[in-house]
């Protein structure tokens, strides 16, 4: 057919040179109007020979397919081709991004809060979380994109980036996790490596869009840090041969920066630690021991059962610890360490017969406690915010001791209707008085008291969430926090939320 | 003391299991597990993860079935995203590369079937769609001649030797299915373009094998609970065109739909896609669609 064509414009090339002009041009442009045209149909009759290509390619592959040419499948057969035939056809319709469409799931959250406190100190006085509400007025408490999926046959990757705007309007990025993760690693094992939340509890490793409550539990707050305990490391899984579920698992992660609160870290985050505050235990951490040796890292260990109570019921159970060493070694370079133990339980229930899974009851409570060394500390080599004792009238003297610290939040969840979920949270704080609490100091010329990141606390927050879908939330959330020393504060914030793209669904 | 006794038992467990040398086969929800047993017989250990009473779309990822998935050796799921809600968490904890990926012990039911509702264009506004279709296609028995035939498929690469056995289950499961269908396309035929109505979008299948037109919802959009003006509209259309049967899912409650019974003059009939969802379904699959096809069509014929 091209060589017909071809041969067509020669002759016509041929007899165009004894016309006048105008006929010439005429003839140009037709020239190039059935050049355009042969090219057009070109073009689609590639694009028909590909699609059928393709087709072809996809009837044998499901034809040859596994045991359905042993005689297996009759009626199957036809219907297979037919329906890959439709898939062929619905995915040249345009660009699908969902679970199993794409190489990646990426979801994006935002969470955001709106409310009010008769609190002067809200971002990390009532409020201790990172990324609980902030301020009276709006916060952005986090826009996360996550991005997960297989990487090859070997290993599974996710990465959660969070965004976030701080109290003073300062824009912050963390990298929450980005970890991989073995898939088929023998004896029930699983390895992963990155950077990743501890296992410690329950609340610690959830993503703040998986809370049921608008902000941190407080012994969170104080024991693993305003942003949780998550530090780069790596991390061994056994599920072990139970009839139940049972599993034992070990991290090992990094023992410093602002993530690891009561370790190697002063605690503060988004660099907001301001001059006025009095630290942790009345001395600063700036007594890092630094990594030497392999007990200097943080190690966790979890252990946590689960099993079915009745049809309807269910109950985990796990104890966690967090073992490395913290940065407040005094004077004389002192190894002090920290150790977290936790125990939590969560019971659920159910019924058999449920729709879009209400309703349900779900009680969930974490105690823990926490020992933290702390070293001699000589004020007198302080030339700022240098605390004074009293009895002595000199630079105080702060002895090293063990602090003791004791917490737990218990929380009661009601779904009592589809959509409609409410719930009750109790929070308490306290700290055993520590020597250093026992001496009369004064800082600036004010009395010190007791220790207030380690006193007595209490606090109540009933709340009431709406999801109008999976895909969004509206949550009211009333908090009566009791402070001693400080005194009694009220707030209200309404939480609100929604999910673009991949939805990952929610653990237990 | 105690502790001793439970490794004991977990040892005996295990024993026991690999004594018996069942093939250990864990299906999402009801429908493909009575299938399983269908094609097993004796040959395998078959467990549900979901209820049949239970909304398949949001099921826990409760830590005890992530043990119970690290046992399997197949995995019957729906392929079309019914359990995207629960199962990736679970089969992420359950490490076993028998039922993971495209491991030949991972069946997707629907391989094979025609999917209808496949969204041309992704938009959640439009409600709760998922990109793969229209995710409740077992209750097609033809489909379920298909899934049967997936699930042979995977029994006899999980079990070789036993090929012929899940072969000839699969002949009689299927062959009943042929036979119980003349039946069914009798006994719905006189209903040939009845209008029903329904609480989710969960029929496009059955109707569209019996010809029964389930096109109106309580729903205003998939996974939206009803809305008083949703529910007046729908008020309206059922009078106009004389809708007088209403079917609702064990799962729904009852309540709304009672009420639009009563303002319509419809009948209710309470159904469910899983053998054992409503009374007199525990039997299996077959026993599910006669359920089906009796109480829908005595429904239909009592409201003419």
């Amino acid at each position: 057919m091209k060589r017909n064509l071809v041969l067509v414009f020669c002759l016509t090339a041929s007899a165009i040179k004894a016309q006048p002009t105008n006929e010439l041009d005429a003839l140009k442009r037709q020239l190039q109007e059935a050049t355009e045209k042969f090219d057009r149909s070109l073009q689609e009759h590639r694009k028909i020979i590909d699609d059928l290509n393709l087709r072809l390619q996809h009837m044998q592959a499901a034809q040859t397919n596994g045991v359905r040419d042993q005689g297996l499948v009759t009626s199957a057969a036809t219907n297979t081709v037919e329906a890959d035939q439709s898939r062929l056809t619905s995915a040249a319709t345009g660009l699908r991004l969902g679970t199993r469409s794409a190489y990646m799931d990426i979801g994006l959250v935002g969470t955001f809060a709106a409310g009010s406190s008769t609190a002067s100190d809200i971002e990390g006085g009532t409020q201790l979380g990172g990324h609980d509400p902030n301020q009276r007025g709006f916060t952005v408490q986090g826009v996360e994109a996550t991005f997960s999926g297989a990487v090859d046959p070997y290993f599974r990757g996710m990465a959660n980036v969070l965004f976030s705007i701080d109290a003073g309007g300062e824009s912050f990025l963390e990298l929450e996790e980005a970890y991989l993760e073995t898939i088929s690693l023998p004896g029930n094992l699983q390895v992963r490596g990155g950077q990743f939340f501890t296992e410690f509890g329950r609340h610690n490793p959830t993503h703040p869009h998986a809370w049921w409550f608008v902000d941190t539990p407080l012994v969170n707050g104080r024991f693993l840090g305003p942003d949780g305990l998550r530090n780069p490391g790596a991390r061994v899984s056994w599920l072990m041969p139970t009839p139940f579920y049972s599993e034992l698992s070990l991290a090992v992660q990094n023992s410093h920066g602002e993530t690891a609160a009561s370790f190697r870290s002063s605690g503060h985050v988004h660099d907001d630690e301001t001059d006025e505050e009095v630290p942790l235990a009345f001395r600063h951490a700036d007594n890092d021991r630094g990594l030497k040796h392999v007990d200097d890292l943080l190690f966790a260990p979890r252990y946590a059962i689960s099993f079915e109570v009745t049809d309807a019921q269910t109950l985990l159970l796990g104890a966690s610890a967090a073992f490395g060493p913290n940065s407040r070694g005094g004077d004389n370079g002192g190894n002090t360490d920290t150790q977290i133990y936790g125990i939590d339980f969560t019971w659920k229930w159910k019924p058999a017969k449920h729709q879009a899974g209400f309703p349900f009851v779900m009680w969930q409570t974490e105690a823990m406690w926490r020992k933290y060394d702390v070293g001699e500390f000589d004020w007198a080599g302080e030339e700022e915010g240098q605390i004074i004792d009293v009895g002595t009238g000199a630079p105080a003297l702060l002895p090293g001791e063990t602090l003791d610290d004791y917490r737990f939040y218990t929380q009661l969840l009601y779904g009592f209707k589809p959509r409609w979920v409410a719930g009750l949270r109790f929070d308490y704080v306290k700290g055993e008085q520590g020597d250093y609490e026992r001496l009369n100091l004064t800082v600036d010329g004010d009395a010190l008291g007791r220790d207030l990141e380690r006193t007595e606390r209490w606090r109540l927050s009933p709340n009431l969430t709406w999801f109008p879908t999976e895909f969004s939330k509206l949550r009211l959330q009333y908090n009566y926090d009791d402070r001693k020393g400080i005194g009694e504060d009220h707030s209200v914030w309404l939480q609100f939320e929604f999910i673009l793209g991949a939805h990952a669904a929610h653990q237990f | 003391m105690k502790l001793k006794l439970l490794w004991f038992t977990t040892a005996l467990t295990l024993a026991a299991q690999s004594a018996i040398g069942k093939i250990n086969v864990v299906a999402t929800t009801a429908d493909f597990a009575a299938i399983a047993r269908e094609i097993g017989g004796d040959k395998v250990q078959v467990t549900a993860l979901a209820k049949p009473t239970e909304d398949p779309h949001f099921i826990d990822a409760k830590p005890g079935f992530i043990s119970t998935l690290n046992r399997a050796d197949v995995l019957i799921e729906s392929g079309a995203g019914l359990e995207q809600g629960w199962l990736q968490p679970l089969l992420q904890g359950a490490r076993n590369p028998k039922i993971s990926g495209a491991a030949p012990g991972h069946v997707q039911g629907n391989a094979g079937v025609e999917m209808l509702g496949v969204p041309a264009s992704l938009d959640r506004s439009r409600g709760d769609i998922h990109a793969e279709g229209n995710p409740h296609y077992l209750i097609d028995p033809m489909n379920a001649k298909i899934v049967a035939a997936n699930i042979a498929e995977a029994f006899s690469k999980a079990e070789p030797k036993a090929y012929e056995t899940y072969r000839t289950n699969l002949k009689v499961f299927q062959e009943k299915i042929d036979a119980r269908m003349v039946e069914w396309e009798k006994q719905l035929a006189p209903h040939k373009g009845a209008s029903l109505v329904a609480y989710h979008d969960s029929w496009p299948y059955f109707a569209q094998r019996f010809g029964l037109k389930i096109e109106m919802f309580l729903e205003p959009k998939p996974g939206i609970p009803p809305t008083p003006s949703h529910v007046a509209s729908l008020i309206q259309k059922m009078r106009e065109q004389n809708v007088r049967v209403i079917l609702v899912d064990a799962y729904v409650s009852r309540r709304q739909a009672d009420s639009l019974a009563s303002k319509t003059g419809a009948v209710t009939v309470p159904v469910s896609h899983f053998p054992g969802g409503v009374k007199g379904t525990e039997g299996g699959y077959i026993q599910l669609v006669d359920y089906l096809v009796n109480s829908i069509s005595q429904a239909l014929a009592s409201a003419k």
